[in-house]
């Protein structure tokens, strides 16, 4: 093992303090910088990849603080799931750099942009790199600062600096979990290190408490219910960086969270259960939203959290390596759809895909990658998200747990349904509104037939965790291929007849009309959370200052006015006239006379 | 000899006066020789016990040019303040004067 | 050999009496005589800094004269790990807060004296060891600050000045007679804070003392419910003054609780510590709370001050090395995180002449470097990890969670509503549709810019490397701890 791994964030950070510095010089060699800086990590990642074959584990850097008389090191711990991360990470973040600077171009902030593209990179690289949970948490804020500076990046619109706010707060709050478990961890078990997750003893309820509120944290990330609100609005951001940070890499964060303390969870059945159950919400209740949405960013982001919930529940079951894998997939496919959606928007200005139509044969290359990504999400042979899939499918199958097995084909049958509708809404069809579509430059198309050529052939691979998803998988089941497949043509086709044929009677459309305002409204959840705490919240707050103002407050004015109305009183005996005071002198004079001539 | 007694009663008649004066007066020059009435009465005192006593050195009449002195020096400062003050005030009435009073 | 703390702590009322001799037209010099003056001491405090010798925790370069031997008072000052970061601290706000009084073109020469008056006070208050000069120089802070405010100040000044004081001093009071019973407790009698350490006072006396002392240092800090005197004086303050009243003197009280509190009664800290927690997580709880519901932006940023200030409380009431580190350096950089806050609304103020959070917007536009700044400071004080703010309440937070674990919870749900009001601030102010009267607003110049830049640099190399001020204060907080 070579130590060089630590170098790998440094290239992006050094990329943003230049940008951050010079950027308003440096104008568009900006992007250059921010290029050169990712290559330079991806190359890096390379080393490290090939270093794994001397073995792997971790190695300090340095002490940082010291707690109750421990040292707490920063650390860096290498090993395949590190590398894949990185790998990950590097090699999508580059390609999103190359399509930033077609997608940006000419906006005032340019250098701005990949400053923060720069500094998410460098945040990221070091969050998979941690060997230990407060280096986690400072690269984890730090990714999850860079999600909010770039959410709110186009600011003049004030829903983008809401949504940047939503999102900063949700994903805190789950840190704040993720707090409150590690501290418990630590005085339980007097560890942060993720080697020794697998070794530690505590007393029971507590160490599932604090398991499960680590998950909190991989829950506000990874946008799993009920902390996903944030990352539909989260779409008000760049469409590129909707496809690096909110659907390839920091999303992913949670995932690698729950993998990375893989152990822990396994050893507390109940907390893993937890993950199991939150995933399969998470990726019922998205991809049923994903059917109703109009808005082509939205349908992505609801469908991340879907893909998302999957892994999770394929990391609750017991399945490490499907769950990576389908993570790794899932990087590349989704990236691509997001930039493919980016592409589409750049070309024709709108998100609503009611507006869009027949655009497959004005954007020729975007609508094939468009298609593929399409193929590869919905789980179709031999493209990568079948195989992922099948990995979960089959974990779940064989660790006996048919009915999250029956949620994993539920979700792939409206995963592949919404995708089709996306498909047959905006490719196909009559264009449904005099747009002027226009194919988008070379820097922006590249990117996509890279990506598109890794969503078809990365899922050969295999999971990057073969060794321990042997052990799992166990016996090739094919006829779980088979319905899997089964399942999500069929999801396409019926999608196909409903969207683009118009097979849907208005009867059956207005019986379902409650059913179709309960998806629209989201589940009302937005709504109800206003309503439990947002609103409570500022009352609080307001109930708060009220108090201070008039009772603490007035209190201190209160004594102050009680001293000022007693001398008050006082004052009065102080006329200011010479003569009272002689007067009182004199008569005091004549009774001390009479007082002493009496003895 | 005249019995101590008679000194200590006009000593006391004048002092009870000029405290009157002070007192009552509104006239800041009334109250000025009020208070050189009080002082007088204490020079009384002073030379009716010094020869009382019989002490030969005549502290006490010492004393009492001293207090004459000084009560001259006094009511000097005493007519310059109220002079300075009747040319501010044109007023020379003790209720004209609550500048320090608000 | 030159006597380093006393020329530390006397260099600025030396300065005093130079302005003094100094005709008050000829403004420029004396603004040149002041910050010289406050750079001399920056200097000798990092002089001092160097020459501290990290591993020993016993009081250096201390100086041990006879006073008043009549009733065993002594000219006594030291510096230790505890004090020793807050004097750079004060030093360096003094100068960055003096470089800012720039602005000040009212009656100059009086409000330098004043100044440098106060510096004295700050310093003398961290480096004395005997309790009747620490009082002195206590009080001392009082006068200066009751001027600069009342004189200065916003439209509501005096009422802020005389309610700053007056507070401050029916506090101070109450010190006054703990400190006399402290005295006359001991035998043989003395003032001197470390021979008192070794005292032993009887329980029943302890605890009084402890409440008595303690009630002092809570309205510095301000502990709630004694926190209200603290807006009022920040919102009427010229902004170098609130650079002092929350980089420095907020920390006195923090400091006092460390120096006097802790060591001297040991078994009243045991039987209080729960109540010193609770009051710590109330302090960040409402702190942030009354903060989030605020419209005027330095009536916010003192909110927070309270707020964060909780978090040296509840260090202190864990009673654990890890606890103490932590508070010891939340004051640290809340001293410098806050400084900075404060002269970034002081910028603002000068263009707009408003404080009123909802009439900025869109900043971010014609002000890209004061934005920069802004987040950048913002993120710091709520917390952030690899930024200053994070580290101190990490470790206080640390160090409550193994002891008082619902305080702990208490503080971080706090820390959830600091996130939200930070956040909309700079959504108001920096961000959203530009306010058309804020287009014009000039950029932040040089000399602003670089009274920010320092502090930007410490809270980020603290946040990084948290051992540059660590290492100063383990030794002495550790054997502090050993106690318990």
């Amino acid at each position: 093992m070579m130590n060089i791994a630590h170098y790998v964030p440094l290239s992006p950070l050094l990329a943003f303090v230049i940008n951050i510095i010079f950027g308003r010089k440096l104008k568009s060699a900006s992007a250059a910088v921010a290029i050169a800086a990712s290559i330079g990590s991806l190359i890096l990642s390379v080393k490290v990849y090939q270093g794994l074959s001397f073995g792997y584990g971790s190695y300090h850097l340095g002490q940082w603080l010291t707690i109750n008389g421990k040292a707490l090191n920063f650390g860096i711990i290498v090993d395949p799931l590190t590398v894949m991360m990185l790998l990950i990470v590097s090699f999508i973040g580059t390609l999103i750099l190359i399509y930033s600077t077609g997608y940006m171009h000419g906006d005032i902030r340019y250098s701005r942009y990949f400053a923060y593209i720069s500094l998410f990179m460098s945040s990221m690289l070091g969050l998979v790199l941690s060997d230990n949970f407060v280096m986690l948490l400072i690269c984890w804020e730090g990714v999850g600062l860079c999600s909010y500076l770039l959410i709110s990046f186009w600011h003049e619109r004030p829903a983008a600096v809401a949504a940047g706010i939503k999102a900063f707060v949700t994903t805190r709050i789950g840190d704040t979990g993720l707090l409150i478990g590690m501290l418990i961890l630590f005085f339980t078990c007097g560890t942060f290190y993720f080697c020794d997750l697998a070794t530690v003893k505590g007393p029971e309820p507590l160490m599932t408490l604090a398991a499960i509120l680590i998950f909190t944290g991989a829950m506000g990330k990874s946008a799993q219910f009920p902390l996903h609100v944030w990352l539909p609005d989260a779409m008000e951001g760049p469409t590129a960086v909707s496809a690096l940070i909110h659907a390839a890499t920091m999303v992913a964060a949670g995932v690698y969270l729950v993998a990375r303390c893989f152990p822990l969870f396994v050893a507390h059945p109940i907390a893993l259960e937890t993950v199991a159950v939150i995933g399969a919400i998470s990726a019922l209740m998205a991809a049923s939203i994903a059917v109703v949405t109009n808005d082509i960013k939205r349908v992505m982001a609801y469908s991340t959290i879907s893909q998302l919930g999957l892994m999770m529940l394929a990391l609750g079951v017991g399945g490490l390596s499907a769950g990576t894998f389908h993570l790794m997939t899932h990087a590349f496919f989704k990236a691509l759809l997001f930039l493919c959606a980016g592409s589409v928007i750049h070309a024709v200005g709108t998100q609503d895909i009611q507006k869009m139509g027949g655009l497959f044969s004005t954007l020729k290359i975007t609508s094939s990658t468009f298609i593929v990504g399409t193929l590869a999400l919905a789980g179709i042979f031999p493209f990568a998200g079948f195989w992922s899939k099948d990995e979960i499918l089959i974990t779940a199958w064989n660790n006996h747990h048919p009915i999250f097995f029956g949620v994993v084909l539920l979700t792939s049958f409206l995963t592949a349904f919404y995708m089709g509708r996306l498909i047959f809404l905006v490719l196909f069809g009559k264009s449904r509104s005099d747009l002027h579509p226009h194919e988008s430059p070379a820097s922006m198309t590249v990117p996509l037939i890279v990506l598109s050529l890794f969503a078809c052939f990365v899922g050969f691979i295999g999971s990057p965790l073969k060794e321990a998803g042997r052990m799992e998988a166990g016996v090739e089941t094919y006829w779980i291929m088979l319905a899997s497949s089964v399942v999500s043509i069929s999801a396409i086709f019926l999608a196909y007849f409903v969207y683009l044929r118009g097979f849907l009677p208005v009867s059956i459309r207005s019986r379902f009309k409650g059913l179709h305002d309960l998806l629209s409204h989201k589940y009302y959840i937005d709504e109800f959370y206003d309503f439990i705490f947002v609103k409570p919240c500022a009352l609080l707050c307001r109930m708060a200052y009220s108090f201070d103002f008039h009772v603490i407050d007035g209190l201190v004015n209160l004594v102050a006015d009680l001293a000022q109305s007693v001398s008050g009183v006082l004052r009065k005996f102080q006329t200011g006239f010479a003569q009272n005071y002689l007067l009182v002198q004199a008569l005091g004079l004549v009774v001390i006379i009479i007082w002493l001539l009496k003895i | 000899m005249t019995p101590l007694g008679y000194f200590t009663l006009m000593s006391a008649f004048l002092f009870c006066t000029g405290i009157y004066g002070v007192l009552t007066r509104r006239n800041l020059i009334g109250i000025l020789i009020s208070i050189e009435l009080i002082l007088n009465a204490a020079n009384i005192n002073l030379v009716a016990f010094n020869k009382y006593l019989g002490s030969s050195d005549g502290m006490g009449q010492v004393l009492a040019l001293f207090v004459v002195a000084i009560a001259a020096a006094a009511s000097v400062v005493g007519l310059v303040l109220i002079i300075a003050i009747y040319r501010n005030a044109k007023s020379v009435f003790v209720e004209d004067f609550n500048l320090m009073k608000e | 050999m030159i006597p380093l703390l006393s020329s530390i702590v006397f260099l600025p009322l030396l300065g005093a009496v130079m302005l003094l001799l100094i005709p008050s037209q000829m403004v420029k010099l004396i603004r040149t005589v002041s910050v010289l003056i406050t750079g001399s001491v920056l200097i000798l405090s990092l002089y001092l800094m160097m020459h501290f010798d990290t591993s020993r925790m016993m009081m250096q370069f201390t100086e041990y004269h006879p006073w008043l031997s009549g009733l065993n008072i002594w000219y006594f000052v030291g510096v230790d790990g505890l004090s020793l970061g807050l004097v750079v601290l004060t030093a360096l706000l003094g100068l960055i807060a003096c470089l800012a009084s720039m602005g000040i073109e009212q009656r100059v020469k009086e409000y330098f004296i004043f100044y440098l008056l106060l510096m004295t006070g700050m310093l003398g208050t961290f480096l004395a060891l005997d309790l009747v000069l620490f009082y002195i120089f206590w009080e001392v802070v009082l006068i200066p600050m009751y001027f600069l405010i009342g004189i200065w100040g916003g439209p509501r000044r005096e009422y802020a000045a005389v309610k700053f004081f007056l507070y401050t001093l029916a506090a101070s009071v109450l010190m006054l007679v703990a400190i006399l019973g402290v005295y006359f407790l001991s035998n043989p009698h003395t003032f001197n804070i470390l021979e008192l350490a070794y005292v032993g006072f009887a329980p029943h006396w302890q605890l009084i003392l402890f409440c008595a002392f303690f009630l002092a240092f809570a309205v510095k800090v301000p502990v709630f419910p004694f926190h209200t005197w603290l807006p009022d004086a920040h919102v009427e303050a010229p902004t170098p003054i609130s650079v002092l009243l929350a980089g420095v003197l907020l920390k006195m009280g923090g400091y006092g609780i460390f120096r006097i509190c802790l060591p001297l009664f040991k078994h009243a800290a045991h039987e209080l510590a729960y109540i010193v927690g609770i009051l710590g997580a109330i302090n960040v709880f409402y702190g942030a709370c009354v903060a989030f519901a605020q419209t005027d932006f330095k009536k916010m940023i003192a909110y927070s001050s309270v707020s964060h200030m909780g978090f040296v409380l509840l260090g202190a009431a864990s009673l654990t090395a890890t606890g103490f580190n932590g508070a010891v350096l939340e004051m640290f950089n809340h001293g410098i995180i806050t400084a900075g806050m404060f002269l970034l609304v002081g910028v603002l103020y000068d263009r707009a002449h408003t404080r009123e959070l909802k009439l900025f917007g869109g900043l971010s536009s014609s002000m890209p470097i004061y934005a920069f700044c802004l987040t950048f400071l913002a993120l710091a004080s709520l917390g952030l990890p690899g930024l200053g703010g994070f580290v101190g309440e990490f470790l206080s937070l640390a160090a409550v969670f193994g002891v008082f674990p619902w305080l702990g919870v208490i503080t971080v749900l706090g820390l959830v509503i600091t996130v939200i009001y930070f956040l909309t601030m700079l959504g108001e102010v920096l961000l959203g549709a530009v306010n058309p009267k804020c287009s014009a607003y000039q950029e932040m110049n040089g000399r602003e810019l670089w009274c920010v830049v320092p502090l930007m640099m410490i809270a980020l190399i603290v946040g990084f490397y948290p051992h540059s001020v660590l290492q100063f204060q383990e030794a002495v907080l550790l054997s502090l701890s050993r106690l318990f």
